[in-house]
């Protein structure tokens, strides 16, 4: 018999009677989703990569969604999939804003790597225990978290040396520079 | 005798990097001890963008993502958005699209082949592939007006019809091609230094592709059968009779021999899209008819009050999807490409989270190249087949 999400969820109860799990609800929540607390993320996640029911051993993706200004502020959304059977499930966990921590998944699943980055880049969310948990597609020197909701689309000011303060060039004295002057001849 | 391991910069202006990766190794003599890819030398921020514009208004931005793939990448969009909003194009727009997307994958798998083997330095096939490229691109012209940057699809369909007579060029391009796909082969898949130089060479178990996430072509010469087209098919892909090429050793040249079949097989599925678009008509319907999520065609807004209304709503407005979330993923000719959507209902998404096939890929690397040769990481990422604007966005 084919594999399918309810069967997952299903199973997941069974299995972890304790964990709060809770169905996203809406009509037009097109995958099965379902959230759980953050704290129990690594076990579950190890339980659907290793059970031989479920055989996830693929994470698709792992992202963030800003909910400004609900609260709990943020969303990490992770989608898998199990080639064994053919079938996708989705987790996610919320997270607050004032502790944006997460527990990492790349010991399950090494793939988790760039994913958490990335969302660590454009989020700021903390995945605790991950290996290297720096920016990967901003400079490292990025301020700010450019996916956050609160965060500008752009049209700020280009940083040059004489509008960055702390530079050490001094901006250029543009009274300084007169025009030069041209003798008009007719001719 | 002391010994210390090198540190080398590769890239990020390195021709065998396709673009602007960039790859700090830790060489011992020859051998690479370590590696690490670093990307985002290309990053636009599309996900931010998206959110600011409506769902069709990103059509244009995907093209830029997998840029030779343009139209792998508006599929996937469109799709997304269809299941979003929870329609589905008319058949003889979906056999209109796997007949575009699968010469997508022609042309996409004929740029990394003859680009991989320039890299390891066999210059002429790279001739021979970008001939059929051209050939591509020419039809994409005579489709949308643009060689590269298509933007052709629309969420519920096409932007248009396709143009009088093109299907009787994709159909010589169709019956042409088997013989050039055995021209590459004749060139590469026998030669010894081919050979050398891919046999057993950057090896991925299936084990280490699957917990590396790698998806397509990567997969799939790891020993995987595993293509979307197949497992969950979309655009009607389940009514076409093709193979999926599989390989066994998950070393470069599974990878090449891999693609190499790919080509065979798209073109096989082309030809009898091409026979399926025919038997639905050489010209007809090429968009749904609800407007409340897809422009009405342009003949009925210049006589019809309603379509002129409907027209409007869309272009200035864009389409209410309800609220919710979709997660669609096709088979682009990297691998698993996949558009998520988060709707507040309003026509601009909440959130578009891309999952880009080439960005995944890319993370096996390492894995593939440490304790090898440094020869062998140009092989290695030339047998990734990695679009930079993909993995950075």
């Amino acid at each position: 018999m084919a594999l399918t999400p309810e069967r997952v969820e299903q199973r997941l109860r069974e299995r972890f009677p304790e964990v709060p799990f809770e169905r996203q609800e809406g009509s037009a929540v097109r995958d099965h989703t379902l959230y759980l607390p953050a704290d129990r993320l690594v076990e579950v996640c190890t339980f659907l990569r290793d059970d031989s029911e479920l055989q996830f051993a693929l994470l698709s993706w792992v992202g963030g969604v800003d909910w400004l200004p609900r609260e709990p502020r943020f969303e990490v959304v992770y989608h898998l999939l199990s080639i064994e059977h053919a079938c996708r499930f989705v987790l996610k966990v919320r997270v607050p804003e004032a502790e944006p921590r997460v527990p990492s998944v790349t010991g399950v699943w090494p793939t988790a790597n760039w994913h958490e980055r990335e969302t660590y880049d454009f989020y700021g969310i903390v995945f605790d225990g991950h290996p290297d948990l720096t920016r990967i597609l901003l400079p490292d020197d990025w301020q700010g978290w450019p996916l956050r909701k609160d965060s500008p689309l752009g049209y700020q000011e280009v940083a040059f040396t004489h509008n960055t303060p702390g530079r050490s060039v001094p901006a250029p004295d543009l009274t300084r520079l007169k025009p030069k002057k041209v003798k008009y001849r007719a001719h | 005798m002391r010994t210390e391991t090198m540190t080398l910069n590769m890239g990020p202006q390195h021709p065998s990097t396709h673009g602007v990766l960039r790859v700090v190794l830790e060489l011992d003599g020859e051998t690479v001890v370590r590696a690490k890819p670093i990307i985002g030398y290309l990053h636009t921020g599309m996900e931010k963008q998206a959110e600011y514009k409506t769902y069709t208004q990103s059509i244009p931005q995907t093209d830029r993502m997998d840029y030779l793939a343009p139209m792998s990448n508006n599929l996937g969009l469109c799709l997304a958005a269809e299941k979003l909003v929870g329609i589905e194009a008319p058949a003889r727009a979906q056999a209109i699209r796997v007949l575009l997307t699968e010469l997508t994958r022609i042309s996409s798998h004929c740029v990394w082949l003859g680009t991989h083997a320039l890299d390891i330095g066999a210059m002429t096939v790279f001739f021979y592939c970008f001939r059929e490229r051209e050939k591509v691109l020419s039809i994409y012209d005579q489709v949308c007006g643009a060689r590269m940057t298509a933007s052709y699809f629309r969420v519920g369909g096409l932007s248009a019809d396709i143009p009088a007579g093109l299907l009787d060029r994709c159909q010589k391009f169709v019956d042409e091609m088997p013989a050039h796909a055995d021209e590459y082969e004749r060139l590469l898949s026998k030669n010894p230094i081919w050979l050398a130089r891919t046999k057993g060479v950057a090896p991925l178990s299936a084990q280490q592709a699957i917990a590396m996430g790698a998806t397509g072509p990567i997969l799939r010469g790891s020993g995987v059968g595993w293509d979307l087209r197949k497992t969950e098919p979309y655009c009607g892909y389940d009514g076409y009779d093709f193979d999926v090429p599989v390989g066994a050793n998950g070393d470069a040249y599974d990878r090449y021999m891999v693609r190499v079949q790919e080509i065979r097989q798209s073109t096989r599925i082309s030809g009898q899209a091409i026979r399926k678009i025919r038997e639905l008509g050489e010209r007809g319907e090429y968009r749904l008819r609800d407007f409340k999520y897809v422009v009405p065609p342009k003949e009925e807004v210049k006589t019809s009050m309603e379509a002129l209304i409907h027209h409007f709503k869309i272009v200035a407005h864009g389409f209410f999807p309800p609220v919710g979330e979709a997660y669609q993923a096709i088979e682009a000719p990297k691998g698993e490409l996949g558009f998520y959507f988060v709707s507040d209902g309003t026509p601009r998404p909440w959130r578009m989270k891309v999952r880009a096939p080439s960005f995944v890929n890319l993370q096996t690397l390492p894995t593939m190249i440490e304790g090898r040769l440094v020869a062998d990481v140009i092989t290695a990422i030339g047998s990734l087949d990695i679009v930079l604007g993909e993995i950075d966005r």
